[in-house]
Order: structure tokens, then sequence, then C-alpha cells
């Protein structure tokens, strides 16, 4: 019964002209002037001239772009393959775990995840500040004598590592719950005739468990590679991109170069080429994962 | 031997899982002088509500503290009302046009907002909309629109149809038989979106830096944490405090919600 009823579009048109206004209208304009000559005199002054190819052909033609997309596949691949592979293992330890430790280490994955990313990057701050922080503490106490007032974010790899750690511990609680939650939804019947059969627990993970959750896992991997590639705020708060550039990665700086800069056409070209690779990206590996 | 392994492992896990968040509340009640002691204490042995009236009392907490619950609460309880309708429509009525909003909703789960940041700006510019909380929380209601509309819907799908015609026979009119049957129903869903929603919303950093830009006293609790070196300078005690205070709603919100975010998680991953 397809009705004639008004309804179901006065129901839906608060929905579209919020999605026209806010979503819609911002991502043809930011492709727009990814095609203009759109810097601080035309913010003021408006009346942007049509520049074509010209800023996209400053970017790919200079070799700090390559060097920010080089940085950020690194960026993405360390830490979604540490997130991957440390919730995987969290997720099966959750299952052979009793219940009070299990229903504890729960409680802490989501009282981590919970936790307010701004909140979390300045506690990390703190755990890695030279003189006071605890982990230099525990690394001097640990016998490391070299990390006795170490300054972890005047060095930029130092700073890269302490990033990774960072995202990783807020991006693993969400992974582990997903799949954990996915794993309870194969049968236990599963497990037992692959052990009875005598696989080991390699084995029974690789040809029962990730078979199963193929399509879960393909999602969890897809959705930790937006998130991870598209972070800013903890980079930016903790090093804003530095030191140098050394944490610059691409949406760090689209920002630099539009809000510093004030190369409003450049920076929406830098945030258009990343959503078409991210795009690209997400297709095949999606398609990938779901039909291999 | 193995259930030893297995049990020092999760202990290991959990350890790393908690401390960042054990340290920040340790440190704001920990007086100053344990905080520069040379080898840190790992229990509140004194401790002390100094620091938290240091960042109380720091120029503008309240108006920052107000700023970002009024444009997270706009935020969530417009999406909700807004995904509810927009939910309905998709799960209860037939209409030409359903499949392709569907996939726009999905399609707007995934949108590249760091990527709009720019052109946000420049309209918000454009309509004399900088320096709003309005404009702000506008935003914040667009981002999480698209993940409520689809959880919603998740839910509303799981609630059978039957129940309403029932309520309707029984004499309610529809917008009776929604409010007395399918409502409470719901309530576990509104309660995951809503926590999702005010999440993000209480999170989010980039547009705040970019749509408020002269009117300081329009600045959200995230702008004024990340600058904690301009207030707190090398005060860590105070600067934990406000990352305590800033953390607090959110985690008090998560831990009195936690029952249906399982729920919530699942509903939209299987119906979706």
């Amino acid at each position: 019964m397809r009705s004639r009823s008004p309804w179901p579009y006065l129901l839906i048109a608060p929905t579209v002209a919020g999605g026209a206004f806010l979503l819609l209208y911002p991502l043809l304009k930011a492709a727009v002037i990814s095609f203009q000559h759109f810097r601080m005199g035309e913010l003021i002054r408006g009346g942007a001239a049509f520049a074509g190819l010209e800023n996209y052909a400053e970017l790919l033609s200079g070799a700090e772009f390559w060097q920010v997309l080089l940085r950020t596949l690194v960026w993405t691949a360390i830490n979604v393959v540490l997130i991957v592979v440390l919730s995987t293992g969290i997720a099966l330890l959750l299952p052979r775990l009793r219940r009070g430790l299990r229903l504890a280490l729960m409680s802490a994955l989501a009282l981590a995840w919970a936790t307010p990313i701004i909140a979390a990057t300045t506690v990390f701050q703190w755990l890695f500040q030279s003189e006071l922080g605890v982990v230099n503490w525990l690394l001097v106490t640990l016998g490391l004598d070299s990390f006795r007032g170490y300054t972890w974010f005047a060095d930029g790899t130092a700073t890269f590592a302490v990033l990774v750690i960072l995202v990783v511990w807020q991006s693993v609680p969400f992974a582990a719950l997903t799949l954990y939650a996915g794993l309870t939804t194969i049968p236990v019947e599963l497990f037992e005739s692959a052990r009875i059969d005598g696989g080991t627990g390699w084995q029974v993970f690789w040809r029962v468990t990730f078979p199963m959750l193929r399509q879960l896992f393909a999602l969890v991997a897809s959705l930790e590679v937006i998130w991870v590639a598209k972070c800013f705020p903890q980079i930016w708060v903790l090093s804003q991109g530095g030191p140098g550039d050394a944490t610059t990665t691409l949406p760090v700086y689209a920002f630099k170069i539009a809000r510093v800069l004030h190369r409003y056409d450049l920076g929406s070209a830098v945030a258009m080429l990343t959503v078409v690779l991210l795009a690209v990206a997400l297709v095949s590996n999606l398609r990938r994962m779901v039909r291999g | 031997m193995r259930r030893l392994l297995l049990n020092a492992s999760a202990v290991a896990v959990l350890a790393v899982t908690i401390f960042p968040v054990y340290w920040m509340f340790l440190t704001a009640f920990k007086p100053t002088r344990d905080i520069q002691a040379d080898t840190p204490s790992f229990w509140p042995a004194n401790p002390t509500l100094d620091h938290f009236v240091t960042a109380v009392n720091a120029p503008g907490f309240w108006t920052y503290w107000r700023n970002s619950l009024l444009v997270t609460v706009a935020a969530v309880l417009v999406a909700l009302v807004v995904a509810l309708m927009a939910a309905f429509a998709v799960a209860r009525m037939r209409w030409r046009g359903r499949g392709p909003f569907v996939l726009a909703v999905f399609a707007a789960q995934m949108a590249p907002w760091e990527a709009l940041l720019v052109p946000v700006f420049i309209i918000a510019r454009d309509t004399d909309l900088l320096d709003s909380l309005a404009m702000l929380s506008g935003v914040y209601f667009m981002i999480t629109l698209p993940f409520t509309i689809v959880t919603l819907r998740g839910f509303l799908a799981a609630i059978p149809p039957e129940l309403e015609e029932a309520a309707q026979v029984d004499g309610c009119g529809r917008l009776a038989a929604f409010r007395r049957v399918v409502f409470p129903l719901l309530a576990p869903g509104l309660m995951a979106t809503s926590l999702f929603g005010f999440i993000t919303a209480w999170n989010e950093f980039a547009f705040v830096n970019v749509l408020i830009i002269k009117d300081q006293d329009k600045r959200t609790l995230p702008v004024w944490l990340s600058s904690f070196r301009d207030v707190f300078g090398t005060d860590w005690g105070a600067t934990m405090a406000a990352a305590s205070l800033f953390a607090l709603p959110v985690l008090l919100l998560f831990l009195f919600l936690q029952r249906h975010v399982g729920t919530g998680m699942t509903a939209g991953a299987v119906k979706g």
C-alpha cells in the first residue's frame, strides 16, 4: 500500500532540510572552493575567481604534500594494525575469563572509551611529562636511565609514538567490545567440534572464528581506518603537527593551511583529496574482505 | 598454568586501560607537594580539593561549562526528535523515495566532516553566524543525526507494528498509540543514541575552533582545556582537576546508561 499521504514527507522534512543546509551545501562549497582562488582577500571582499586545477597542481607538484601523504599512510597503518591485533586479542580473552574479572575488564574498556578525547589528550601530556611524568619515572625505575628527564615532545619520533599510544588506547575499547559482541553470536558447538577434530587454538581462530566474523572484522577495520586517518584533535592539541612537521597528517595539514596561512582554496583541495583517497581505500578494502 | 596466564594478561590489560583515567583523578586529588615528589605515590595519601577549587575559580570556567552543556543538550534533543520522526517514516510507512532516503542517511553517517570546516566557516560568516552557539549546536545536531536515525530505525523495526495496531483497535489514535505503546519500548534506544550523541558533541573540538573566533565567552570546555598552559601554567593538579570535571558528566552518564548501550550498539549494526 503505497499511499499518497503527505505524512512521510512531512516527517523527513527536517532531516532533509538539515542535511541540505549543513551537509550537502558545505560539501559542494568545499568542492567549488578547491577550484577557486580563495584566500584572505576573497574571504573579506568576496568574488573568488575560478582557478581550474591550479590548487591541485600546486599541491601535487610540491614535495610537502607527498611527505604528508606518506606520513598519513604510515600513521594509519601502524595505528590500525595495533588496534585490530590488540582488540582481537582482548575479544578472544574476554569469554575465557571468570565472570567477575570479565565484567571488570569490560567496565574498564567502557570507561576508557567514554573518556572525552581532549581530557585523555591532556592526561597523556601529563603522563609523558619530562620531569614529573609517571612514564619516565617508570622507565628509569626499570633501569632505562636515559629516560631521566627525557622530553618526549621535543623529538619527532617520540611525539609520534606518544600519539600512537594515545590513539590506540582510545580506539581499542570500541573495537574489542564490538568484536567480543560478534564472538558471542557464534554457536559454541562450532568451537567444540573444531576442538574435537583436533584443531589447535591458532587453527580454530583462522578456520572458524575469523571466517564467521569476516564481515565484522572488515567493518571494524574500515571504521578504524576512517577514524585514525581523520584523527585531528589529539594531534592538534598535543603537538600542533610538530615538532617541525613530524606529526602533520593530512587533516592537520589542511587545518594548518586554511587557519594559519588563510589558504582556504589549498586547504579545501587537501580536504577533497583526503575524502577521495579514503573513499577509494574503503571501497576496495570492504569489497575484498566481504568477497574473499 | 593456562588459567594463570589468562588472568595475568587480563589484569595487565585492565591496568593499562584504566591507569590514565585513574591517574587523572588521583593527580587531581593530590596535594601539590605529592605531585612534585621524586617518587610518585599511587594512592591518595593526603587527598585535597584544592585543585578543584583552583579549576572552578579559573576565569570563564562556569561560562564554558554552561556553553558546552547548552550546545550539547540542544543538539542531542533536537537530533532525537528529528531522528524519531524520520525513523518512524522509514520503519513504519511506505512511500516513494524511501530507498534513496535510507541510502542517503547511511552515506551521511560517513560524511567527511573535517573537509567541511572551511565551507561551514565561510557559510557561518556570510550569514552572520560566527561566534554563535546556535550555529555550533546546529553543526553538532547534523553530525549526530544520521547515526541517530539509523539506530532508532533499528529499534523501531524490532517492535512489531501489531502492537500499535492493537492499540488503535482498542480506540487509541495513531499518535496516542505511538506515545503509549512504542515510546516506552523505544526507551533503551533513545538512551543509547542520546549517549552517543552526547559524547560526540561534548568532545567536538575542530568546529568550535573554527566557528568561535572573536567572542571568547562562547568557547566550550574542550577548547578551554586544550589551552590549559595559558590558564594553569605547569599546575598539573589544577589541569587534571579541570580534565576530571570535563570528563565527569560523560563518565557518569555512561555508568548510568551502561545497561542500555550494548543493545544500542547491536541494534544499529544488525538491523541497519
